[in-house]
């Protein structure tokens, strides 16, 4: 029976992880209806920005500062805006339009770039990010149960991040253009939002999110310049089973992928990524639009 | 001239909608459009708005040109409008959606409280969704949010559209409050009585061209007809 409480717990704070990668995603979808291919590798090239903010690139001349992880995520954060911002403006709201394939290929292409450019730069090696001897260290829940002091950081941290993104979208200025924008972008303009703008906002709030869920990756496991796709695979279900526009949603399905693997990996270790891929299909089917969806 | 186009064109893609428009509105006037479904007349409000672009001098607003700039610089200027089949956000409640009409900043007399006042029934509904309302009160929330932007100018598209004569007499009614303190407008009507009657001039669209103008109570049914149908 135990062992049962303990799969589900761990479930549950391996699905807060996933519900923290699929944030981002389920906001610039939600916003702006673009399919970012290159999602899971964003997440992924700011866990490596994290480790090479710490320690320096392995190879070349290029030191770390040396800072512990949580000054390194207050550097991060900014610049994963900016970059953010830049990256929007610049690039994909040229992709951005009736037809879905601009914005998939441009993404695909991006993917492709981060995951070669890591590669070249770190090497296929795995890495991780040093936390510390946080990594190792467990809380007591009663006599015979344990949990991870990191994964519990993890959970909370983006318990913490769904209920600023709801607070945000439903409480805020800013939050009721990015509504607007999602449902009228002509309509919007007519009110005299500058699109463009608001576009890259949404995106640079969104890549805070991703470096956010790259250093916590890096710092949990070890991250190697192939992982993107993965990560990819579990936001994107996590968003599809809450339901678009909703980050109790996309939380709720984070959660609920977690326990599904994790009750998986308790059947068969074999079977914990397939049981979750196929409560993702059996949730497709049930109920298509997801468990809380709010955007039409 | 508050308004004046000098020979506008519009054109979707390849296709041409607008051939050489020359339109004038002085400040407190209200003018109409009529004319006959994919004669110009919204092509018309969306190149003056910004949504489609218009040749950079064709388009003169309050001594200033318009054309070619973007919707939100359109909005600063002074000109809202009230968008054909109203589009309000349906994710937004009534109030949320007024709140919207604000977002250019523009100082003036309209707020939430000036709006509500014009419209109580909205005042019961701030927090509903606003396509849970009926058509005349979705029409009042779009025709106040448009309100909120404190524009000189108010371009109404079809505000009768799909509503009962009773309905379009109250936002006929409200329309009239909200121009007699000076406010311009441009309606564009399908129901040729209404638009004379609301208007103090009165523009015919066929095709793409103005077929007729002149003012509104000196215009006869045989004129009208013929210039709305070009026969």
């Amino acid at each position: 029976m135990l062992n049962w409480v303990d799969t589900l717990i761990q479930g549950i704070l391996l699905g807060g992880l996933y519900a923290l990668f699929a944030l981002g995603q389920s906001l610039i979808l939600g916003v702006m209806r673009l399919t970012n291919v290159a999602h899971g590798d964003f997440v992924i090239l700011g866990a490596f920005a994290g480790f090479a903010l710490i320690g320096g690139v392995p190879g070349t001349g290029i030191t770390g500062l040396g800072l512990n992880p949580v000054i390194t995520m207050l550097i991060l954060l900014p610049l994963a805006a900016g970059f953010g911002y830049a990256l929007q403006r610049g690039v994909l709201n040229g992709t951005l339009g009736a037809d879905p394939m601009p914005s998939l290929v441009v993404t695909f292409g991006l993917s492709i770039i981060i995951q070669n450019l890591l590669l070249e730069i770190f090497s296929a090696d795995p890495r991780s990010i040093n936390a510390l001897g946080v990594e190792t260290q467990s809380l007591p829940l009663g006599n015979d149960l344990h949990v991870g002091i990191l994964p519990l950081i993890v959970f909370l941290l983006a318990l913490a991040a769904t209920i600023f993104m709801e607070w945000l979208f439903r409480r805020t200025d800013l939050g009721r253009a990015f509504r607007a924008t999602a449902d009228d972008i002509d309509a919007a303009r007519l009110m005299g939002l500058n699109h463009r703008h608001i576009y890259a906002l949404a995106t640079a709030i969104a890549f805070v999110l991703i470096a956010f869920a790259g250093m916590l990756q890096g710092l949990r496991t070890v991250i190697q310049p192939a992982d993107g796709p993965g990560l990819l695979l579990y936001a994107f279900e996590a968003v599809i089973i809450g339901g678009l526009g909703s980050f109790w949603g996309t939380f709720a399905g984070g959660i609920l992928l977690g326990v599904s693997q994790s009750v998986g990996f308790r059947l068969d270790p074999g079977w914990g990524i397939l049981i979750g891929h196929v409560v993702f299909l059996v949730m497709l089917m049930i109920r298509p639009s997801g468990l809380f969806p709010k955007t039409r | 001239m508050l308004l004046r186009t000098t020979q506008l064109t519009a054109y979707y893609g390849d296709f041409q909608a607008l051939f050489g428009i020359d339109f004038e509105l002085a400040a407190g006037e209200i003018v109409a459009i009529i004319g006959a479904n994919g004669a110009g007349k919204s092509t018309f409000l969306k190149t003056v708005t910004g949504l489609l672009k218009a040749p950079a001098t064709a388009v003169q607003f309050d001594g200033a040109s318009l054309g070619g700039r973007a919707p939100g610089d359109i909005v600063s200027a002074g000109i809202a409008m009230v968008p054909e089949g109203r589009r309000l956000f349906p994710s937004l409640s009534v109030e949320e959606n007024l709140r919207m009409g604000a977002y250019s900043k523009r100082p003036g007399e309209w707020n939430l409280e000036t709006v509500y006042q014009l419209f109580p029934m909205l005042r019961e509904k701030r927090g509903a969704p606003s396509t849970s309302l009926s058509g005349g009160q979705q029409q009042m929330v779009a025709i106040g949010r448009a309100l909120m932007s404190n524009p000189k100018l108010l371009l109404c598209d079809e505000i009768s559209l799909g509503l009962a004569p009773i309905v379009v007499r109250d936002i006929y009614d409200a329309l009239a409050k909200v121009t007699a303190k000076g406010l311009s407008a441009v309606i564009v009507e399908q129901d040729v009585g209404l638009a004379q009657k609301a208007s103090s001039r009165l523009y015919c669209f066929q095709e793409g061209r103005v077929s007729l103008s002149g003012r509104s109570n000196e215009l006869s049914r045989e004129q009208i007809s013929h210039a709305y149908f070009g026969v």
